[in-house]
């Protein structure tokens, strides 16, 4: 079997490697569109400016509010039922949505996500309001579950609502009986693409479909 | 002293009230009339010992009435009596045990939400388990559930 001779890596120039200024602005007006390391802001950048020592990145303040907004989302801890332990789990190290910013916290005040996690009864709808109201803008709902979304198995029982949308406006509907973690942090990819394209209009539109 | 056993309750069941007692296992059952609920539980605890007041519920009969279970169960032996009583259609109203077994309150508030029975002589007959305001006793039979509820249903 013929074995390769490895293939020498070229590091990047440094600026000792030119042989004067005009040779490194030179180099740096003519680097390629899709360097990698350009790469890490284009999702909040309108432009990026090739500029001699660097480049500059120009954007929008409300893009760039939006990004830090879905980049550290906090969840007030708030387990209803059965699907509050699915949620324990999204949160735990396994699935870990600390990776995504998200904190679960213990304060409506300082949380900017709802994640109804559990059958909501007409005795507890208020109690859900009232935490709904103490949040602060702009603030999300992730309605989690059958029984969240539509009342599920006891949706004809006589003491619960048929979905928290009657209670809260909701954003996400993530689908299961319970859903699994997987599911849960979906909606919640789901959830940052919409806070991607928040505005101050109040309306929200759809997420991007995604393929 | 020999234990209490099933058939020795309701033979004195049968001796002494005068009323039918059928067995099962170690379960004897009881027919008793409304007038009589009390006089029969206070048998069953101080007579024959059976001192845990384990559970009361109700079932809905339609135009037949409600009906109201007791189970007391005796703690050294393998012996419990079911008491079950017929109310009349429409009336909804049976004699309390609170006076015997501080454990019969709770119970029978949650049988008066939810069955609508109106225990006599109840300290504090209050829904335990829904709203105060809730309209209605949702156990029974005729409670149909899709009721709206404002704001929430």
């Amino acid at each position: 079997m013929e074995v390769k001779p490895p293939v020498p890596q070229i590091p990047p120039p440094v600026w000792s490697e030119f042989k004067d200024l005009q040779e490194w602005e030179k180099y740096h007006q003519t680097r390629a569109d899709n360097d990698k390391t350009s790469e890490a802001l284009t999702s909040i950048a309108d432009a990026i400016h090739h500029m001699p020592g660097g480049w500059i990145v120009t954007t929008s303040t409300e893009k760039i509010f939006n990004w830090a907004r879905k980049s550290s989302i906090w969840p007030v801890t708030f387990g209803l039922a059965c699907c509050a332990i699915e949620m324990m789990a999204t949160f735990a190290s396994r699935f870990d949505v600390e990776r995504f910013g998200m904190v679960p916290w213990a304060s409506p005040r300082h949380s900017d996500l709802m994640i109804v996690s559990g059958t909501v009864t007409i005795k507890m709808a208020p109690m859900l309001k009232r935490i709904y109201d103490q949040m602060p803008d702009p603030k999300w709902v992730v309605s989690m579950g059958s029984c969240a979304n539509s009342g599920g198995p006891f949706r004809h029982g006589y003491h619960v609502v048929k979905g928290v949308d009657r209670v809260v406006p909701v954003d996400v509907y993530v689908p299961g009986c319970p859903p699994t973690p997987d599911s849960l942090m979906y909606g919640l990819l789901k959830l940052q693409e919409q806070v991607a394209h928040f505005q101050h209009t109040g309306e929200r539109p759809a997420p991007a479909e995604t393929a | 002293m020999t234990a209490l056993t099933a058939a020795a309750a309701a033979s004195q069941i049968q001796e002494r009230l005068g009323l039918a007692a059928s067995v099962t296992g170690g379960e004897v059952g009881v027919i008793v009339p409304r007038e009589r609920w009390e006089e029969i539980a206070r048998f069953a605890k101080d007579t024959l010992g059976c001192r845990y007041f384990n559970w009361l519920t109700a079932v809905d009969y339609k135009e037949q009435g409600l009906e109201v279970l007791a189970r007391l169960d005796h703690l050294d032996a393998a012996v419990a009596v079911t008491l079950r009583t017929r109310l009349e259609a429409g009336t909804a109203r049976c004699p309390t045990l609170t006076g015997l077994f501080r454990g019969a309150n709770w119970m029978e508030r949650e049988c008066y939400d939810m069955f609508g029975v109106t225990f006599e002589g109840h300290p504090d007959l209050r829904r335990i388990l829904l709203d105060q305001d809730w309209e209605g006793h949702p156990l029974r039979k005729d409670y149909a559930v899709d009721t709206p509820h404002a704001p929430y249903r």
